[in-house]
């Protein structure tokens, strides 16, 4: 090829990729601007103290109420259950793949860890309707079992295969030298494993971790069909409550356009997006605050 | 002159490449005891068969017999653990725990339940002659010391849990020539205390630290005996070759 033609083809790509980049940088701010835009058409109407402190979601009532409190109780509650029970779980899961397992085992669970990954969130809430919550109600003697440990358990089974794959990559690439190190003092597997190889990858089991918070507090199609809905404050694990995302889902297919209700549902989505912000801002802080002892 | 290390019969095999063949050696208590040989002749397979750092790959068979004085070294009934705390080891590239100077030499002491505290951590640093260094940045990550300073740092580590045998394996291979004296000096000071077992490269390393040189070659001991002879006089051609420069 001739040099004029590679030269130009060099600069052609510059701008392509350049192109590329900038378009992601406009779609962020574009979203970005049309969440704030209606979330303020919504604050011309409510004040934002009576919306984030309010105690009750009734937007189609006589006199309605747009309180987020018991959406944002609701899904903070969903999030935090799932993780109470996916953290350990995929932590212990990754560990036992990366450390223990036989080359014959970790043969199986691994594929079967993305199989898991790649079953519908339609699918899941399906399953917690007809056999999770059942069980729930039994167990708990309740009437139904639609409730926040519904939504909790299927967001845990939802957010395994991501803290999984991920922690299991971070453990993984803890450099073999440090295991060597830890063996050679005398250490056992145990204590290696705890005292040396999950500090050391601890930025990418944060990392995962946050990765499943942001897809349980993202999740929709399962906590729309599993939590029962009820946009009351939750007291317990065993209330029936109604997410952010799930209320937007419901809602924005009913809502006549550009009325305060419609707004609101924007003022939710934006909340949610400041929520998942702080989640992935909190991440990238122990990330970095890890990263202090990894500097070659 | 008591034999404190020793093997037996020795082979090692991985899958269906044999690595050594009959290995008969005995190393003597506070001496330096260097193993030379051309990449591959399995020094550091030898010198990784002592403190059982084989037992984590599964395809590595070994038969003979290993030896801590009178202690099979891979009998059943003794924790690899413990065999692990009396043989230690530094390794070719310096290999610091992501933690602080402190807790690089706190964790041996601490998993072995031995007690734990500055004095004794000020003195094994003392003894790999690194405290007058980081006396003042304890806390400091250990991966922002030099490569000189984290190698005496793993000396340090190895030697807090108070061993009777140092392996190290080619522990000066990634360092530039004062950090290099500078370990060696500390190697020598150490023999007082412990038996140490060296793999090098270096010939001129072997030469000015070693009591003892073993050549080895393709999984075989083709000759040993005091570092003076084997690089004076030795019997064996191949030695004459190696140690001449002129292969390996």
């Amino acid at each position: 090829m001739k040099y004029r033609t590679r030269l130009s083809l060099d600069i052609l790509f510059k701008i392509v990729f350049k192109g590329t980049g900038l378009l992601v940088l406009a779609l962020l701010g574009g979203i970005l601007a049309m969440l704030v835009y209606n979330s303020f058409s919504f604050f011309m109407d409510v004040k934002p103290l009576d919306f984030i402190t309010g105690m009750e979601w009734s937007p189609t009532a006589a006199i309605p109420k747009y309180g987020m409190l018991p959406l944002v109780l609701s899904t903070t509650l969903v999030t935090f259950g799932a993780m109470f029970i996916a953290i350990p779980l995929g932590i212990g899961t990754a560990a036992y793949i990366a450390e223990y397992a036989s080359p014959r085992v970790k043969n199986l669970l691994k594929p079967a860890i993305e199989m898991l990954a790649a079953v519908p969130s339609v699918v899941i809430g399906f399953l917690g309707i007809v056999v999770l919550s059942p069980g729930i109600a039994d167990l708990a003697d309740l009437s139904n079992g639609l409730n926040a440990l519904n939504g909790a358990i299927l967001l845990a089974v939802m957010a395994l295969p991501t803290i999984i794959t991920i922690a299991e990559d971070a453990i993984h690439a803890v450099p073999k030298t440090y295991k060597e190190a830890s063996y050679a003092m005398g250490a056992t597997k145990w204590q290696t494993l705890r005292k040396i190889i999950i500090p050391a990858a601890a930025p990418g089991i944060i990392a995962a971790v946050m990765l499943g918070v942001g897809r349980a507090i993202g999740e929709t199609m399962t906590v729309l069909m599993a939590t029962g809905n009820a946009s009351i404050l939750p007291t317990s694990m065993f209330d029936s409550v109604k997410t952010m995302t799930a209320t937007i889902a419901i809602e924005m297919g009913e809502v006549p356009y550009q009325t305060t209700h419609y707004f609101a549902l924007y003022a939710i989505a934006t909340v949610l997006f400041l929520m998942t912000l702080a989640a992935n801002m909190l991440g990238e802080y122990f990330i970095n605050r890890f990263r202090k002892y990894h500097a070659v | 002159m008591k034999t404190k290390l020793s093997a037996r019969n020795l082979n090692i095999s991985f899958g269906t490449k044999q690595v050594l063949k009959n290995i008969d050696i005995q190393f003597v208590e506070n001496e330096i005891t260097a193993l030379i040989g051309p990449s591959g002749c399995g020094k550091s397979t030898l010198l990784r068969s002592f403190n059982r750092m084989h037992d984590l790959s599964p395809d590595a068979k070994i038969t003979g017999t290993l030896q801590l004085e009178d202690l099979d070294l891979y009998a059943k009934s003794v924790p690899v653990t413990q065999i692990r705390k009396r043989i230690g080891m530094v390794f070719q590239k310096a290999n610091p725990f992501p933690k602080s100077i402190y807790e690089n030499i706190a964790y041996g002491l601490r998993i072995n339940n031995l007690p734990c505290d500055k004095s004794i951590v000020e003195k094994a640093l003392r003894e790999a002659f690194l405290w007058e260094e980081v006396k003042n940045d304890l806390k400091m990550p250990a991966t922002r010391l030099s490569g000189g300073q984290q190698q005496r740092l793993c000396i340090a580590r190895a030697v807090a849990l108070r061993p009777e045998v140092i392996l190290m394996d080619e522990p000066c291979s990634a360092l530039d020539p004062v950090s290099t004296l500078k370990i060696e000096e500390l190697i020598v000071y150490l023999k007082k205390k412990y038996t140490i077992v060296i793999v090098t490269h270096n010939m001129q390393q072997a030469q000015r630290i070693a009591d003892k040189t073993v050549f080895l070659y393709l999984g075989e001991i083709k000759e040993e005996g005091p570092t003076h002879k084997i690089f004076d006089s030795p019997e064996n051609e191949m030695t004459a070759n190696y140690i001449h420069g002129q292969f390996g």
